[in-house]
């Protein structure tokens, strides 16, 4: 069927299957391949998006069910080409990835926690990341970031 | 300033940042067909039949490839790591196959390959295929796969043992008879695995005009990917580029070679004459990709009144799943590490390694040092209440001494040559892990004070040695572009250590441009051609001390070409900022335009020049660099839930000079949550059938971010003499002796000494410790 998402504040529109997962949506349809998947059943947080500014896992959705919403992926966070907005010069700053993979749910969730809670403290870093794995970090530096985004 | 050694941020995090960074899934190419796999459900069965007919005709398949189909491309895997020269040895090689022929091994073997125009539709293929099978009883449990009537995992064999192995050195039945204290216990430390957020994948393209292989696969080790798959294909090795991109955690398991899927969809493409995409799915990563760490040891340690080591002796079995191709790398280590930071004047030490109806065993960080760690320390902590002794004080008295050095152990270590100790100094580790947890006042006051409010408190500290950076070698280009930024190309391929930062700090040393201007390519068969992979804390050792080696080259000849052209000698001539200067004077040059000058297009040049300003080279350590630490940590047990708390972990680690400090602390919190997972949250289950019960990431727990600690880190630095740069291995240390510490502080923090209850498995859970403790 035919669909138009608006994603990054563009429409796509495509001829889908309506069992495409929203993250082969994005990532295969439109090459918005900064959305990741780890598990595709929801318990990673790799394909995290921002659904009408929630965060929401792409892969538990089908591409037809977000017609009609607005999506942002990581590709939307830079201010500018060659540019980083502010958390994402956080995680440079205090090496808050290692392989990256699950960087960019990541950043997708805690954008929208940042949003919400502009001076968490550590406690509450480490319960909005709680849903989000992490297999190289630790997730000590991750929390180090966030910290410094709600100091700044 | 110099970059070597400081805290720099990393050069590849913007890319990664802004989600441009490539991974392999990302590879989108036109006509691209996918694969997906059908895999045995069984752990054992013999198949009879398969097929294969509904698959084909389903619209939009392409093919489906059975063993049959193969033809004489079906062959079983190399042996990537040969058995060690140790006398007596045996070892029985066999290794996996690329599809089921006649018989399955274990659940998730992979059994026919469908290929169509998407994986939907490939997926659905594989459910139209039809199999007759018929099951065989499995064996799982290790002591029941040695008994005389053990189903067979290979017929062909007469038992299931894998290999055997017998090192001794010292006399141990003399130790044990003059000993004050013999103490004899059962270890147990079981499966689990690495879960790399980024499962595997491989994507193959043939270009039929070029008429070249490329494919790019998240593997470890590029190079000798490609050297197999042209070997296996039939094709020089120039016509085969391998790319590694950007990988999601590799962990161990993506430096086994070949996976089936390896070996398949780059054949597929070069049949069908179209690129082949396989991304395995989190389903298959538990069931197809490798996991680490089943074996049980029945040890004996042997000591004189004073707490000092006089023997150890340890059998173990070692469970290698269905396939040995890796060898015997992880139960060597174990054999090898459980020697740990001590002296121990008669060791004897044999394994068994046993096949099993289960997914292959291969290294995961760590890679059976946990095992040997997780044995010794235990017995020094028996052996230590036994004997009234600390638990500090009794490693301090069996401490190497730090003149001792080099060290030889006497035993055969996972590289084949004798197991030797570069450097170290273990006491002031401990002494700074002690003043850092404070360990003296958590004794006399802080555990007092929780026990009598009811709190269960505890203390651990354990000691480690990790052997890193064997060889046999690495090799590194480093060269100034037209640019005026310098590239340093090598053939190990990263996973995330940041080797586009460290190696650029080596490189930016000699060569006095910013680290920023240092463009590293890892991982591109194409950039460069040989190597050998990243694997036992490796990277920044091996081909780290190439890149220092080739960029020392390209600083003299940068040097010698300015010296000419200034007419100059090269003692005034200063190398900084991307340029060189003649000293106390206004004249410089860029080093783009100084490549330029050393490329000459017309005239002569003196015989023997050779163009650029550009250098290869190769490194190979004699041996390996051990690197050594202390963890500790305080841990509260919650009494009704049994569930631990870390109220704090300190690491004192010493691997040698440091390149990137910010670094190195990732690698080692990322080791610690991986060893925290594998102690207290991670354990494969698997029914009698040999079906893996918890294949999911919402069934098979790793840590979160609630679940690990804020970490404290300290070092200490004794340099390697074996490299140039005076680096050891950091990227396992973090992992190895976690199991042991939490059995000590579980053991401590719950009193159970005094209940003559004791830790003697890894991992737990709160339900099994309260098996053990509450007599489940
Ligand atoms: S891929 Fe969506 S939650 Fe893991
Ligand atoms: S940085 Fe590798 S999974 Fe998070």
């Amino acid at each position: 069927m035919k669909i138009t998402l608006r994603v990054n504040g563009t429409d796509h529109v495509r001829e889908v299957e309506p069992r495409l997962l929203l993250s082969d949506f994005l990532r295969h349809e439109i090459g918005l391949t900064g959305t990741h998947v780890g598990c595709e059943h929801g318990v990673c947080g790799a394909c995290t998006i921002l659904w009408d500014g929630e965060p929401a896992r792409a892969c538990l959705a089908f591409a037809v069910q977000a017609e009609g919403h607005e999506i942002r992926t990581v590709e939307s966070l830079s201010p500018g080409p060659g540019r980083l907005d502010a958390l994402q010069q956080a995680f440079q700053d205090s090496h808050a990835l290692q392989c990256g993979y699950c960087t960019p749910g990541i950043l997708m969730t805690l954008t929208a926690f940042l949003a919400e809670n502009p001076h968490p403290d550590e406690a509450a870093v480490r319960e909005a990341l709680s849903g989000n794995l992490c297999r190289c970090t630790g997730y000590q530096h991750i929390v180090d970031a966030v910290l410094r985004v709600a100091a700044a | 300033m110099t970059s070597f050694g400081r805290p720099l941020t990393r050069n590849e995090d913007p890319r990664l940042l802004r989600g441009e960074a490539l991974f392999v899934d990302d590879v989108e190419l036109p006509g691209l067909l996918h694969a997906a796999f059908l895999r045995s459900p069984h752990a054992h069965a013999r198949l009879l039949a398969i097929d294969t007919a509904a698959a084909r005709a389903r619209p939009g398949v392409v093919a489906v490839v059975t063993a049959a189909d193969l033809g004489e491309y079906w062959q079983p895997g190399p042996l990537l790591v040969p058995p060690p020269p140790v006398p007596g040895m045996e070892f029985h090689q066999r290794c996996q196959v690329p599809l089921v022929r006649d018989k399955a091994r274990h659940v998730g073997e992979p059994v026919a390959m469908v290929l169509a125009e998407s994986r939907y539709l490939a997926e659905d293929a594989v459910a139209d295929i039809l199999v007759d099978w018929e099951s065989l009883p499995a064996v799982g449990d290790l002591e029941a796969a040695l008994a005389a009537d053990a189903p067979l995992v290979h017929d062909d064999l007469t038992s299931n043992v894998a290999a055997r192995v017998h090192q001794a050195r010292g006399d141990y039945a003399a130790a044990a008879r003059a000993a004050h204290l013999v103490l004899k216990r059962r270890f147990t430390y079981d499966r689990g695995a690495s879960i790399p957020m980024e499962t595997r994948g491989i994507v193959a393209d043939w270009d039929r005009r070029a008429d070249r292989l490329t494919v790019w696969d998240t593997t470890q080790a590029p190079v000798v990917i490609r050297n197999g798959l042209a070997a296996m294909l039939g094709l020089s090795e120039r016509q085969v580029r391998v790319v590694a991109p950007n990988i999601g955690g590799g962990f161990g398991p993506k430096m086994m070679m070949f996976y089936p899927e390896e070996v398949l969809v780059p054949w597929a493409a070069l049949r069908l004459g179209r690129p082949v995409k396989w991304i395995e799915d989190r389903l298959e990563h538990f069931f197809a990709t490798t996991h680490e760490r089943s074996q049980i040891h029945d040890a004996e340690i042997a000591l004189d009144a004073q707490g000092k080591i006089l023997g150890v002796r340890d059998v173990f079995l070692h469970d290698t799943g269905a396939y040995d191709p890796y060898g015997l790398t992880v139960p060597l280590n174990s054999q090898c590490t459980l020697l740990g930071c001590y002296v121990v004047p008669a060791y004897d030490s044999a394994f068994t390694a046993v096949f099993t109806n289960r997914t292959l065993v291969t290294p995961y960080r760590g890679a059976g040092r946990q095992h040997g760690v997780f044995v010794m320390e235990r017995l020094l902590d028996l052996a230590a209440r036994a004997l009234g002794i600390d638990r500090a004080e009794i490693r301090r008295r069996n401490f190497i001494p730090a003149d001792a050095f080099p060290f030889d152990q006497g035993v055969i270590y996972q590289d084949f040559s004798r197991l030797s100790y570069d450097s170290g100094d273990y006491e002031p580790i401990l002494d700074k892990a002690l003043a850092a947890i404070g360990y003296d006042d958590f004794l006399a006051r802080v555990q007092p004070t929780a026990r009598a409010e009811g709190r269960a408190l505890g203390i651990g500290l354990v000691c480690y040695v990790e052997g890193t950076g064997i060889g046999p070698y690495e090799g590194a280009r480093v060269q100034v572009q037209g640019s005026g930024k310098v590239s340093l190309a090598t053939g190990i391929g990263s996973q995330g250590q940041g080797h586009a930062t460290a190696f650029a700090q080596v490189v930016a040393e000699q060569i006095g441009v910013d680290i920023r201007d240092v463009e590293v390519v890892t991982g591109d068969t194409d950039q460069f051609q040989w190597g050998v992979g990243t694997f036992a804390s490796r990277g920044a050792v091996v081909a780290g001390s190439a890149a220092h080696e080739a960029a020392k080259v390209v600083r003299a000849k940068i040097l010698r070409t300015a010296a000419a052209h200034f007419e100059c000698a090269e003692a005034d001539l200063v190398l900084a900022d991307g340029a060189v200067t003649v000293a106390g004077t206004d004249r410089r040059i860029a080093l783009g335009a100084l490549a330029g000058l050393a490329n000459p297009m017309r005239g002569a040049v003196t015989p023997g020049t050779e163009p650029g300003l550009e250098a290869t080279r190769y490194f190979g350590p004699a041996s390996g660099a051990t690197a050594s630490g202390v963890h500790a940590m305080i841990l509260e047990i919650d009494r009704a839930t049994l569930r631990p708390t870390i109220l704090d972990y300190v690491v004192v680690h010493d691997c040698g000079t440091v390149i990137n400090p910010l670094i190195l602390a990732g690698q080692i919190h990322g080791g610690v949550a991986q060893g925290i997972g594998n102690a207290f949250f991670e354990k494969l289950a698997w029914d009698s059938e040999g079906q893996l019960l918890n294949a999911s990431l919402a069934d098979y727990l790793i840590p979160t971010a609630l679940d690990v600690p804020r970490m404290r880190l300290e070092h200490t630095v004794t340099p390697s003499p074996l490299n140039p740069l005076g680096v050891k291995g950091a990227g396992e240390a973090g992992a190895i002796p976690v199991g042991a510490l939490f059995a000590q502080a579980i053991e401590d923090a719950l009193g159970l000494p005094a209940r003559d209850i004791e830790i003697r498995e890894m991992p737990l859970s709160p339900s099994r410790l309260w098996e053990i403790t509450e007599g489940g």
